[in-house]
């Protein structure tokens, strides 16, 4: 479960952080950088269950599953990643 | 001309004469009964899968007429992209081989940003696997050498020339009309299976659907023949936004023969006409290629793409298999691969129940594992749609986050999805599978395909998956027990007695400690396994997987 209880000590320097982290970015560029920073954040937590949990809290309504009969645990097909050359 | 008497070199031909091949009429004497003939199973659709069952069936020593209202080959550039799961299935028909010494072997795939590499992935990292993670090959010529495989068996008879025009089911079987250059005829099949690919008239003709999803994207299709030597490696590229083709996708592969197949995403408003002209198309090649690229275009076309599949597969005494059951898209490579698949499943279930050994129930069972599969190789094959096609303004604002972290952190990588390749599915909830009673770790659960590794044999080199009995295997790590020889339909297979696991790969792989013992289906799937079972636990989970 995601906790949502106080766990940020330094709520307020995160958050001026944030803020100062969009500094002179374009309104698309500052999307672009929230969407990267939910990947890097999601890729921390890495809970599937926390996840769907802080989905559903974010939007505030019922998280649409996608359009499939069924959602069976994949078969893995992730292949190894060597590092770029 | 007969195709029983087509010459074993026309098969090894070229491309374009592989493609040429006639396969002339014959008038079979269904055709001058006054009653329709009787057969156990009549296939319909000489394509890949109908091919692979017939011939599936025919080496277990049953009769099948396979029906197809063609009488070439494929046409034109399909499906290339052949994984390992397909050659080793087509190992046990008589065919893997062929297929990859004519086929190109890959496991290195590379993906592109614009013009920059983002990353490399290798498919098959690890060693001790006989076959490759992927070939590349044209369809025509894997189709041309399980027809020749076909032609050697004589249980099967395969009539071209032969169209389906109507399908009367019954409880017990299905009373077909066929349409010949000479006539029309009836047939009468015990069990039928309809294999007649993406528009499957049987399908129609039974008034059932497939539904899903059609993707608004077109994509050209250009297999083109270099001249001289391509500085392109035999790997799979893919490119996002790359600079001769913005803002859209582009696939290479290589093909035998020194043909490359390039996939340029168009967009939804992209005319396909325009598209198709070579005027159109042979700059879009060159500048991917390079300006002193020299090449000929060998076939074209452009495609859009569905994700389809029928409720159920089993429909009494008719059965759907291949494309007339799912249709995917092709980032994955799991049409032709997964119907492959569909075909060894319902083969050994079929041939089962003709003998008597099981009771139909068993042939029922095919229905929902292989609609499990066709459902996970369209959740694949529909994400990786939706990650090369976004849908949406913020889709592709976090494909190009994911793309541009990718660069530099494998956690993205991971999320880049430009086609999860084709593997078998784990059949997870089969009712043909026991549950495990004893702990494992490990990817060999209940429902998996049993994984290769390699052997020998009274010194020689060999392969688990090689060594694996026609029906079921009682797989032993160490000495069978007595009891093991009287099991009916089981081949007993003695880990370090009739074989030796040199490496010790097999063990670790099935997780086996001596005296660990798996069952395996004639599939090659994995149904039960233990520690050190009893007899009535092995005898249980058998008749489990014979669905009695
Ligand atoms: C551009 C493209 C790329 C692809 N790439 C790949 C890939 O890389 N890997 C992969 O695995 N798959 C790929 N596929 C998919 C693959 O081609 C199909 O999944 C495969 O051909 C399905 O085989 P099938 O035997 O089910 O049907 P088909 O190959 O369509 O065969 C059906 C047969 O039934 C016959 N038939 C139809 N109607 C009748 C009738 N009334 N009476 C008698 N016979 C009839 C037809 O003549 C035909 O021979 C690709 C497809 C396309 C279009």
């Amino acid at each position: 479960m995601l906790n949502t209880q106080p766990n940020l000590l330094a709520c307020d320097d995160f958050y001026e952080a944030l803020i100062a982290a969009h500094q002179g970015l374009s309104t698309p560029e500052s999307h672009a950088m929230n969407a990267r920073l939910v990947l890097l954040l999601a890729n921390h937590i890495g809970d599937q269950a926390t996840l769907q949990h802080a989905l559903q809290l974010a939007r505030g309504s019922v998280v649409p599953t996608a359009d499939r009969r069924t959602t069976p645990a994949i078969t893995p097909v992730v292949p190894t990643h060597a590092v770029a050359a | 001309m007969n195709p029983r008497d087509i010459p074993p070199e026309a098969f090894h031909a070229s491309g374009a004469e592989v493609q040429a091949i006639d396969f002339g009429y014959v008038r079979s004497p269904d055709q001058d009964r006054a009653m329709p003939a009787q057969h156990p199973i009549v296939v319909i659709g000489a394509g890949p899968v109908g091919l692979s069952l017939a011939i599936d069936l025919a080496q277990r020593g049953q009769r099948v007429v396979v029906l197809d209202n063609d009488h070439k080959l494929s046409i034109g550039s399909r499906a290339i992209c052949f994984a390992k799961r397909t050659l080793e299935i087509w190992d046990r028909l008589g065919v893997g081989q062929r297929m990859v010494d004519k086929g190109v072997s890959w496991n290195l795939g590379k993906v592109f940003l614009k013009e920059e590499q983002l990353y490399e992935f290798n498919l098959l990292p690890e060693e001790g696997h006989e076959r490759p993670a992927f070939i590349n090959l044209q369809q025509y010529y894997a189709e041309a050498y399980l027809v020749e495989r076909a032609l050697q068996l004589p249980g099967i008879d395969i009539r071209w020339h032969n169209k389906v025009t109507a399908v009367a089911a019954r409880d017990n079987g299905a009373l077909l009309s066929v349409e010949t250059p000479d006539g029309a005829y009836q047939i009468d099949a015990q069990w039928l299976v309809a294999c007649d690919g993406s528009r499957s008239p049987t399908r129609q003709m039974l008034g059932l659907e497939s539904k899903g999803r059609i993707f608004q994207d077109r994509f050209l299709i250009a297999d083109v023949k270099l001249q001289g030597d391509a500085d392109f490696p035999t790997e799979r590229w893919f490119w996002f936004d790359p600079p001769f083709h913005p803002h859209q996708s582009v696939l290479l592969h290589r093909q035998p023969d020194n043909v490359w197949r390039i996939d340029f995403q168009l967009g939804w408003d992209a005319d396909p006409e325009e598209e198709k002209k070579p005027e159109n198309i042979i700059p879009r090649v060159q500048a991917l290629l390079g300006a002193e690229a020299q090449f000929e275009l060998d076939w074209a076309s452009v495609y859009t793409f569905a994700c389809l599949r029928m409720d159920q597969f089993v429909h009494g005494r008719v059965i759907f298999a291949g494309d007339s059951a799912h249709g995917v898209s092709p980032f994955g490579a799991r049409g032709a691969n997964s119907g492959v698949q569909d075909a060894e499943n319902l083969a050994w279930k079929l041939d089962w129940v003709l003998q008597g050994r099981a009771s139909p129930a068993l042939v029922a069972t095919y229905g929902p594992e292989r609609e499990y599969a066709a459902d996970e190789n369209l959740c694949n094959s529909t994400r990786a749609t939706d990650f090369i096609t976004p849908k949406s303004e913020v889709s592709r604002l976090f494909r190009d986050a994911a793309l541009h972290l990718a660069r530099e952190h494998a956690f993205a990588r991971r999320i880049v999805n430009s086609g999860r390749l084709s593997v078998p599915a784990t059949l997870h909830a089969s009712p043909l599978n026991t549950p495990d009673t004893d702990a494992f770790a490990g990817t060999q659960v209940p429902g998996a395909v049993l994984l290769d590794a390699p052997l020998t044999k009274q010194g020689q080199p060999t392969w688990l998956l090689r060594e694996l009995g026609p029906d079921f295997t009682l797989l032993v790590f160490g000495p069978a027990p007595a009891w093991a020889r009287d099991l009916p339909g089981v081949t007993v297979l003695q880990i370090g007695i009739d074989v030796i696991d040199h490496q010790a790969l097999a063990a670790q792989r099935l997780d086996a400690l001596p005296r660990t013992v798996y069952l395996v289906r004639p599939d090659q799937h994995v149904c039960a396994r233990w520690r050190t079972p009893t007899e009535a636990a092995v005898r249980s989970a058998l008749a489990r997987a014979a669905a009695a």
